[in-house]
């Protein structure tokens, strides 16, 4: 038996005094900023100064938000680059001072900003950090700020994809502190009796998802939904007209999962019929009315609760072009990481392929890809993947001293694809 | 490799002969370059057997490990190895310049760099492995060697090193500069065969390339055939000429390759960016130089956390700005930014050279310039561009449509009310924008390797140099 | 038994695919590069078949080249000497440091001294005795032979040691006689040898579970054994082959599915060499050659690294003009079009677009132009 989410926040904010360190692991939408929001406020309540680092601007505007909402009375510091323009909102927080310099700033609880604008800041040392998205902060990152914090919790999505970089760095494989490494690998690494937690309910992903998402990419440690099956639904209402496009709608709306599956023919990236069959899903999701019920009620699912996904930014470029309304998120996996849409539109990273790679295979794709939603997925796929995998050909280098990653592309790959099957349209 | 990649290898595959994938020269060539092709012994990580190197291709220098297992004979051809290459690198510390820096002393950067060129990567690697096994030896002690054994391995681990960074000239790989250069109608895999690599771009696909007998491997692994049928016979017969022979019939036919491909290499014109590049190398050189002057210690088995960090980010920068130099330097290289969107070049149709932004003290020059170009544009408005034809220039994207790219210039365009002369192109003159800019900020500071944190392990044992790594064993 | 030789039976069907020429036995490192190439029907068949693939890329005058030298094989062998001399004594010291092993006093059973052909019953019943009352002392087990089934033929196979730890798990012990440098090996080496071990962790588990016993007593971390640095002394370090394992489940669960190929060949489609009496092969080589071209490949420059038969499917892939000469990547990027030719004239406009071809034509066009443009 898994302790309730709520036990589980009460264990890391009472570790939070005991160790250097504390690990949290986060899979999709299990109330991570909520984590981070209520730990700010724990730690700011005993008085001590506290900083906060994340991995994007957006990311830090967005807990700047949050903090600010939920405990009004905090002040915070928002510290940016030179060119950073903040949004109006911001700018209207009470408590909330934005600046380039500590100086700026003034002395408020909570400091704010990106793990590159953090790396500038020096000659002060914080009692207390927490370090958002550390799966997806590269480990020489961290070496850059580690010095400006007593004791830090880490909070990050073990199941996302690995921070990369252009050059090649298999020098530094094996190495404790491979600077390559995510900043949390490197963390244990080092620091093996660290305490590691995890957040055990999805609150994002609905019942229809939370077991397929947990199965294929959280094999050993698994995690569940907060909702029930009926506790979601999907409506949408105006009729269809029959169309493969409509039954895909239908079939997601009824299952939370699609596949629209094209002819099998191997095509190059930007595969037109593809993009027009995702831009036509958004389109059509749009003129059918969809409304989505949930525990925080019902509304109706608007072009800014879409999200059309990708792998290559050459396929997003394409799928815009397509002329989707411009509310309509579409954009890579990397860029899709931490977002929460309703519905969510996928082309499939393997699809119209003749053979795989290891980007394609990467199993941090797939979930971002496949966890964004609250409501229903809908994958575009040509036919032929099952046969991509199964003539996968395995020759993968392996490295002494680098523990091996699960779940492996291949087998995450094969899971959400024989799931899918089943939603086949 | 993108697309532009694959289509000139299949005209390679088509026209039986290598294709140009790059109008310019995009490394640095030394005027007198030292060719290093080493061999070592089969099934061993960097046993030496042999090398043939030198800097005038009229006269190679054979050196030979008679007995391969021998392991005084292996230290006496690393310190002959050393007599050949120590001088010359040594030769291009005399001439310097002194150069000035902001908020640091001037430093002396020589004039002029070595440059070591093998024949692929494995002899980078080999370079890499016999300087790690010998920089920690000792001129004293239980195993002695030459005083020159360990310096050549610092050498030798400092070019292997630097030929892993990204656009550097001071190590290259035959192979890899021809194939930045030319695509062969083959795999990129087979392109690591120097000579099948070569008969492509010469004379069109052989498959003698290919047959150990005709053209020998070109090292550092050898022809396991040849090690039965000659190498061994010889080792075991105990003549040292006819080792040293049988190993210059392997050796020959990829020394005369090697010069062909410099001088393939010679023939295309140096890239605007090569010589500052170079600059660049000449500037590590010498660093590397006044470093062993200083008697600084060997460099150490493998980077600590902070020293790891701070190479990355060194290589970061180096590839980032080599592939927007390359493609400023080469419209052909610029093509495949141009296929994929990021870039379009056009003629210009119309311009607005006195255009102004904003109003009172805000106001701006920002001309105006029209492109009609046939490249798919997939840039956003507001994205900020370059152009290879004025590089200190600043622009960005205001509308792309139906062929009809409108930019405006923010920089660079001079700071009088209207633009300098030349600042804003002509009607009718052809230019290319791009969203590929190199405008690097220069990257936070890392802590001191002694300030090392918790999170990456704390501060590391120094390294002081034992005896232990003095006397590996080398089997 | 019936059942098994019916008509068009697949077991059957493979041994008239190989016909008179003897079958090649699978040894731990065949059965590993079966997934090297999954997709290749060509290579599936054979290796179901137990052909054997060097012999007729010789006999088909496009020998592998795949050589070993001489000095290499002598290095491997006083490697493997050296890491086994004095009952094991050096590997000892090792596995006490990586495995923790606790005691001094480790027996050492060296299962050869039985004869070559009790090998496999006696391991057999080592093992057994060993998982049965194995909590008394750790064991070295030098020269086992274990077997796997491989599309319905036995395959055995030698592990280097299987080495037996007092807590109750065994772990395979594999000796390479490549260099670990400063803690770094030869990516592509050390997976290779992984992949072979985890051939022998699936042998031993699967004669454990026959056994009746737990088949996870056999750890999926093995015990890579290679020379460090510059010096033949030996360094031990753990491999977790959990991945190659899940990858080896696979292809020999796709051994069973080679009735789908199959079906598709002609009933009278042989490979057989027809050794004469010397052993040499007697088939003309057009016939053979004509009977392997009945089969479908799948050429990638992969191949070059890993299949006996790569020469001659390359050739056949030139012959065809195919795309695949280039590369998986290169032929990714062309979407469908498979030949050259056909590429080459949507580039120029000489060919019209196919159905479905008219994006890479498009592409390729546009690419035609800027290549032209630069180089003119």
């Amino acid at each position: 038996m898994t302790d309730s989410p709520e036990q589980v926040i009460r264990n890391v904010l009472a570790d939070l005094p005991r160790h250097r360190g504390v690990v949290v692991d986060s899979p999709p939408g299990a109330g991570k900023s909520t984590l981070v929001v209520r730990a700010a406020a724990h730690i700011a309540a005993t008085g001590e100064p506290l900083m906060i680092v994340a991995q994007t601007n957006e990311q830090v505007d967005d807990l700047v938000a949050r903090i600010c909402d939920k405990h009004p009375h905090l002040t915070v510091g928002r510290l940016s680059a030179g060119g950073y323009v903040p949004p109006l909102r911001m700018l209207e927080l009470p408590g909330v001072r934005v600046g380039t310099r500590i100086q700026d700033l003034g002395d408020p609880d909570i400091v704010i900003a990106t793990a590159d604008k953090w790396a500038w800041i020096g000659e002060r040392v914080w009692p207390w950090a927490i370090v958002d998205e550390a799966y997806q902060m590269r480990s020489d990152k961290l070496l850059r700020i580690a010095g400006l914090f007593e004791r830090a919790l880490f909070v990050g999505d073990p199941g996302q994809l690995d921070p990369f970089s252009i050059v090649d760095g298999d020098r530094w494989s094996g190495l404790s502190w491979d600077p390559l490494q995510s900043a949390v690998s490197v963390l244990l690494r080092h620091n093996p009796d660290l305490p590691v937690h995890r957040l055990p309910v999805s609150w994002r992903l609905p019942a229809s998802a939370a077991p397929v998402v947990s199965q294929a990419f959280y094999p050993f440690t698994g995690f569940r939904s907060g909702t029930g099956p009926g506790d979601r639904w999907l409506e949408l209402t105006t009729g269809g007209m029959g169309t493969v496009h409509d039954r895909a709608l239908e079939e997601a709306a009824r299952s939370g999962w699609a596949l629209l599956e094209l002819p099998n023919r191997h095509t190059v990236r930007t595969d037109g019929e593809a993009v027009q069959a995702v831009a036509l899903l958004a389109e059509r999701l749009l003129q059918r009315g969809a409304v989505a019920g949930s525990e925080q009620g019902e509304r109706p699912v608007t072009a800014e609760r879409i999200a059309v996904g990708a792998a290559h930014r050459d396929q997003v470029a394409a799928i815009r072009a397509a002329g989707l309304p411009p509310e309509i998120t579409v954009d890579t996996a990397n860029r899709l990481q931490g977002r929460e849409y309703d519905v969510t539109i996928v082309l499939h990273p393997l699809s119209g392929r003749r053979d795989a790679t290891a980007f394609h295979l990467e199993s941090g794709r797939l979930c971002v890809l496949a966890s964004r939603h609250r409501h229903a997925c809908v994958v575009v796929a040509r036919a032929g993947i099952a046969e991509l995998l199964d003539a996968h050909p395995s020759a993968e280098p392996v490295q002494l001293g680098v523990p091996v990653k699960f779940p492996d592309g291949w087998e995450a790959n094969q899971a959400v694809l024989e799931h899918l099957a089943r939603h086949r349209v | 490799m993108s697309l532009l990649t694959s289509l000139a290898r299949l005209r390679a595959l088509d026209e039986k002969i290598a294709q140009p994938v790059a109008t310019v020269r995009h490394c640095h060539l030394a005027e007198r370059p030292m060719v290093f092709i080493p061999l070592k012994l089969s099934g061993e990580a960097a046993a030496p057997l042999a090398a043939m190197l030198g800097t005038d291709r009229g006269d190679p220098r054979l050196l030979v490990v008679p007995q391969p297992r021998n392991r005084d004979l292996r230290f006496a051809w690393a310190a002959e190895l050393a007599g050949v290459l120590l001088p010359y690198v040594e030769g291009f510390l005399g001439a310097t310049e002194t150069v000035e820096r902001r908020n640091a002393d001037p430093y002396e950067r020589t004039v002029d760099a070595p440059q070591i060129i093998v024949p692929n990567q494995g002899g980078v690697a080999f370079a890499r492995l016999l300087g790690r096994s010998t920089r920690f030896r000792r001129p004293d002690g239980p195993y002695p060697v030459p005083e020159s054994v360990p310096l050549l391995g610092r050498w030798l681990t400092y070019f292997a090193e630097r030929a892993a960074y990204p656009g550097s000239s001071l190590m290259l790989a035959a192979t890899d500069e021809l194939g930045r250069h030319w695509a062969s109608g083959q795999s990129s895999l087979e392109d690591a065969n120097l000579a099948a690599l070569m008969s492509w771009i010469t004379t069109g696909p052989n498959d003698e390339a290919e047959d150990p007998l005709v053209w020998p491997p070109a090292g550092p692994a050898t022809d396991p055939g040849f090690d039965a049928e000659v190498l061994a016979p010889a080792i075991d017969a105990g003549s040292p000429e006819r080792v040293a022979e049988a190993l210059r019939t392997q050796l020959e036919p990829t020394w005369r390759l090697m010069w062909q491909a410099i001088d393939l290499l010679a023939g295309l014109p140096e890239g605007a960016s090569v010589a500052q590049r170079w600059e660049q190398d000449r500037g590590s050189f010498s660093g590397m130089a006044a470093h062993i002057a200083e008697g600084a210690p060997p460099q150490a088995r493998r980077d600590g956390a902070v020293a790891a960090a701070a190479k990355l980010a060194r290589m970061e920068r180096a590839q980032a700005a080599y592939d927007v130099q390359r493609a400023y330097d080469d419209p052909l290289v610029m093509a495949e930014y141009r296929l994929s969107g990021e870039a379009f070049a056009g003629e210009v149709i119309e311009t607005v050279p006195d255009n102004v932004e904003g109003e009172g003290r805000s106001r701006k020059l920002r001309p105006l310039v029209v492109i009609k170009t046939d490249d798919p544009v997939r840039l956003a408005p507001g994205t900020s561009l370059g152009t290879p034809q004025r590089r200190a220039q600043g622009a960005a994207l205001v509308s792309a449509d139906d062929g009809l790219v409108t930019v405006k210039i923010t920089k660079g365009m001079g700071r009088g009310r209207t633009a300098a002369p030349g600042a804003v192109p002509e009607i009718g003159e052809r230019v290319c924008y791009t969203s590929l800019t190199d405008d690097f900020q220069g990257s936070p500071a890392l802590p001191e390797a002694e300030a090392t944190p918790w999170t990456h392990g704390g501060p590391p044992q120094e390294y002081t140099p034992v005896d232990e790594d003095a006397q590996e064993e080398w089997s | 038994m019936t059942g098994l030789m019916r008509e068009g039976d697949p077991v059957r069907r493979l041994e008239v695919l190989r016909g008179t020429t003897p079958p090649r036995p699978h040894d731990a490192r065949a059965i590993a590069a079966l997934a090297a190439n999954p997709g290749c029907a060509r290579r599936a068949l054979m290796d179901g078949a137990g052909i054997d693939k060097d012999a007729a890329a010789r006999h088909l005058g496009f020998p592998a080249p795949f050589g070993q030298s001489p000095f290499a094989i002598t290095r491997g062998n006083a490697f493997e000497a050296l890491v086994k001399a004095d009952g094991c004594a050096e590997l000892l010291r090792m596995l006490r440091e990586v495995l923790g092993l606790p005691i001094a006093e480790v027996a050492y059973h060296d299962v050869e001294n039985v004869g070559a052909h009790l090998r496999h019953a006696h391991t057999r019943a080592l093992i057994d005795r060993a998982a049965r009352d194995g909590q008394d002392a750790g064991t070295l087990y030098d020269h086992p032979l274990l077997s796997l089934g491989i599309a319905g033929h036995t395959a055995y196979l030698e592990p280097d040691v299987v080495a037996f730890q007092l807590g109750g798990r065994f772990h395979i012990v594999e000796i390479k006689s490549f260099a670990v440098i400063d803690g770094q090996a030869d990516p592509s080496a050390v997976a290779g040898a992984a992949r072979q071990a985890a051939v022998y962790v699936l042998a031993l588990r699967a004669m454990l579970e026959e056994l009746g016993h737990d088949p996870l007593m056999v750890s999926h971390d093995v015990v890579l054994v290679c020379p460090e640095n510059f010096a033949n002394r030996p360094v031990a370090t753990l491999v977790d082959v959990r991945r190659q394992l899940a990858v080896l489940r696979r292809q020999l669960a796709r051994m069973t599915t080679l009735d789908r190929l199959l079906d598709g060949l002609p009933d009278d489609l042989t490979f057989d060499l027809r050794p004469g009496e010397d052993g040499r092969p007697t088939r003309p080589v057009a016939e053979l050659s004509d009977a392997l071209r009945r089969t479908t490949a799948r050429y990638a420059p992969d191949c070059l690294s890993t299949c006996d038969l790569c020469f001659f499917c390359r050739d056949e892939a030139r012959q065809e003009g195919a795309s695949d000469l280039l590369g998986r990547q290169v032929r990714d990027e062309l979407g469908g079009v498979a030949s050259v030719d056909e590429a080459l004239g949507l580039a120029d406009g000489t060919r019209d677009p196919a159905e479905g071809q008219e994006e890479i034509a498009r592409l390729l066009r546009n690419a035609e132009r800027l290549r032209r443009e630069c180089l003119t």
